[in-house]
């Protein structure tokens, strides 16, 4: 070990050099296409500056706050209507309408997503219940995650149009009189959506959370079996509080992406966000600040309060996942005991589970 | 693992119940993976049916006019399919290229050398990987309008040299895995540095290489937001941006088996390979995910 850590400090003198020199186009790729454009769009929330399709581009001028008073009081009449009864119509922000908007899709799809990711992580890793096929199954469940979101949003329109396959099998099987046209209703394209969502995600969902269980010392649910203990006290007791830091790391990484809906919501509503509006996300709206207004001020006022939303979401998961990244110990700690403290992360252990789960896949 | 033996519990009702619990278990795994087959098995069906047959109702089995539709889908003056798939093609293998070569470079910068600045470097990638590219998406897209770099190929790909999602994976792998002496006796023997890199790291990286591949190659693919909005020409659509440009309301352009055809051809080629190479890809999955 020493001579080799001396021998690793020989080579700094030597070989450090090139060390920057392959280190250029990463950083380089990084500082012109990330960090500048990231600046950019931060900087320019603070000035009045658009492209006016009659007269030349309009400033950039200086105007304080003003993007952001925009985003956070432009508001449109938006018809209040429950149970297809209508109430009138009132003047609601947009950002929150839009916010509220991808929340809701969200949290439709989230819901059943976690619960039943979490259901299936436990049967699969259920020794007594010991499933058969776990390959293909998880095959299964996981492929919706890699169909592109564009394609499959097109494919759902199709499929739950009003002359779709899902209107007419429901019409067959006497469930439905008269097919409806989901797309026009504001509940429909939301469920849809969320439905879209779920389904692309369970899958991804489910084998990040088997592999935290797989995580969790087997020894563990060995002695609470001989104590007597139920599936149900073991779930309790010992399953969620040891896979607490991967579900809340699962958690807040759904959240982050589910605040970035855009693909689907776009294609789905062909643009429109659905009826009043009732689907049209945070994303869309930026898209539609960048290509149709090309209002640089006001889109990166909200790209601004998005990059907020994310920063904080996103330093909660680098501080889950913080002991597996950790360099700083680089040379402070040997070797040995950064090996073993990466071992003993949380993540490691749910990783190599994963991988052994896969290899050995149904020897229990 | 262990079994554990309960004979008390090995009752005839314990069974029975398992036996419940499991038939319960697999029923609702097969309703699962029926709503996860059901969209393409109505895709693959609907590819096969003219626009009269799927107008009028559903199938569950193919019909005989698959090659006209794809004909009709390829020969589509509104829609460049053709041209579509040839971008798509090219931009997610260069973009798979790229991120995935200069990721395994930068993670072997950090796992071979020591340099000053390499804590800050690390944790600067670290941080750079939680920021969506949505966020910054407003000031690239208008650098490229800046530098009248749009309806060009090439902004989708060269950003993609900096991918710190890949570099974090490639780089986990290539510190369980990578010995230093081999580098050490590769000096010795008088070899370069570069030549290091792609005599022995790469090899050695193949497997974490491969996976990475699939993931940016998929990731690209799909990708829309960007080339959207930085793409409004036909020619240099990719197929996201040819799917996004059907509109439902037109007749002429919604023809039915055509549009499934167009969808088809941008899913199932990823299905098969993922398919064929599922294994690795889910292995690889629970590193690959960080960024969710």
């Amino acid at each position: 070990m020493d001579r080799l850590s001396q021998r690793k400090q020989g080579s700094h003198i030597h070989y450090g050099k090139w060390a920057y020199i392959f280190l250029v186009p990463f950083i380089l790729a990084f500082f012109l296409f990330q960090f500048i454009p990231l600046f950019q769009t931060l900087y320019y929330s603070f000035f009045t500056y658009y492209d006016d399709m009659l007269s030349p581009t309009v400033g950039p001028t200086w105007s304080g706050l003003d993007n952001f008073k925009y985003i956070f009081t432009s508001s449109t009449l938006r018809p209040i209507s429950f149970l297809g009864l209508s109430f009138g119509s009132v003047k609601f922000p947009d950002f929150w309408y839009y916010l509220i908007n991808t929340i809701l899709i969200w949290l439709i799809g989230f819901i059943p997503q976690i619960l039943i990711s979490l259901q299936l992580a436990i049967w699969f890793t259920d020794i007594k219940l010991n499933l058969k096929f776990q390959k293909i199954w998880k095959t299964v469940i996981y492929m919706p995650n890699l169909i592109m979101a564009a394609a499959f949003g097109m494919l759902f329109l199709m499929i739950f149009a009003r002359n779709g396959p899902v209107m007419a099998t429901l019409v067959d099987w006497k469930w439905l009189t008269n097919p409806i046209d989901v797309g026009n209703t504001q509940i429909g394209t939301r469920l849809i959506i969320a439905f879209l969502d779920f389904l692309m995600w369970f899958g991804n969902t489910t084998i990040l959370l088997m592999a935290g269980v797989m995580g969790i010392d087997n020894s563990i649910f060995e002695s609470a079996l001989l104590d007597g203990a139920s599936s149900r006290t073991i779930f309790h007791k010992i399953t969620m509080p040891l896979l607490k830091p991967i579900f809340i790391y699962v958690v807040i990484t759904s959240m982050i992406g589910g605040i970035q809906l855009f693909d689907v919501a776009q294609i789905f509503t062909q643009q429109t966000g659905g009826p009043s509006a009732s689907s049209y996300t945070l994303m869309m709206w930026l898209y539609n600040l960048i290509s149709n207004k090309e209002n640089y001020g006001e889109a990166g006022a909200l790209s601004f309060v998005m990059f907020v939303i994310t920063a904080v979401l996103s330093v909660t998961v680098y501080k889950i996942i913080h002991p597996r990244i950790n360099p700083a110990k680089d040379e402070a700690l040997s070797r040995k005991k950064r090996i073993r403290e990466y071992k003993d992360s949380p993540f490691t252990q749910a990783e190599l589970a994963n991988k052994t789960s896969l290899s050995e896949n149904g020897v229990k | 693992m262990a079994t554990i033996s309960l004979p008390e519990r090995i009752t005839k009702s314990y069974r029975l119940q398992q036996t419940i619990k499991r038939i319960y278990c697999y029923f609702v795994l097969a309703l699962l993976a029926f709503l996860c087959i059901f969209p393409l098995w109505t895709l693959m069906v609907n590819m096969t049916r003219n626009n009269g047959q799927i107008q009028s109702g559903f199938s569950w089995w193919f019909g005989s006019d698959f090659l006209a539709n794809m004909k009709k889908c390829f020969n589509d003056t509104h829609l460049p399919v053709q041209t579509a798939l040839l971008n798509s093609f090219a931009v997610s293998l260069s973009t798979s290229i790229l991120s995935c070569y200069f990721s395994c470079l930068t993670a072997f910068v950090f796992n071979i050398y020591t340099f000053k600045g390499k804590k800050f470097f690390f944790t600067a990638i670290m941080l750079i990987m939680m920021i969506p590219t949505q966020v910054s998406a407003l000031g690239f897209v208008q650098m490229m309008r800046a530098i009248n770099a749009t309806n060009l190929l090439w902004p989708l790909v060269i950003p993609s040299i900096c991918s710190p999602i890949v570099f974090f994976y490639i780089n986990q792998y290539m510190e369980s895995i990578l010995p230093f002496e081999l580098i050490e006796a590769a000096r010795v023997d008088g070899c370069s540095e570069i030549g290091i890199f792609h005599r022995i790291v790469i090899p050695i990286m193949k497997p974490a290489l491969a996976v990475q591949f699939i993931f940016t190659f998929v990731g690209s693919w799909n990708n829309y937001f960007i080339p959207a909005l930085l793409i409004d020409k036909s020619g240099k659509m990719t197929l996201p941006l040819v799917i996004a440009s059907v509109k439902a309301s037109d007749p002429s352009t919604f023809d039915l088996g055509k549009v499934y055809c167009l969808v088809g051809v941008s899913i199932i080629p990823l299905v098969l390979v993922y398919l064929v190479f599922s294994r690795f890809i889910l292995r690889g999955m629970t590193e690959g995910a960080v960024k969710g």
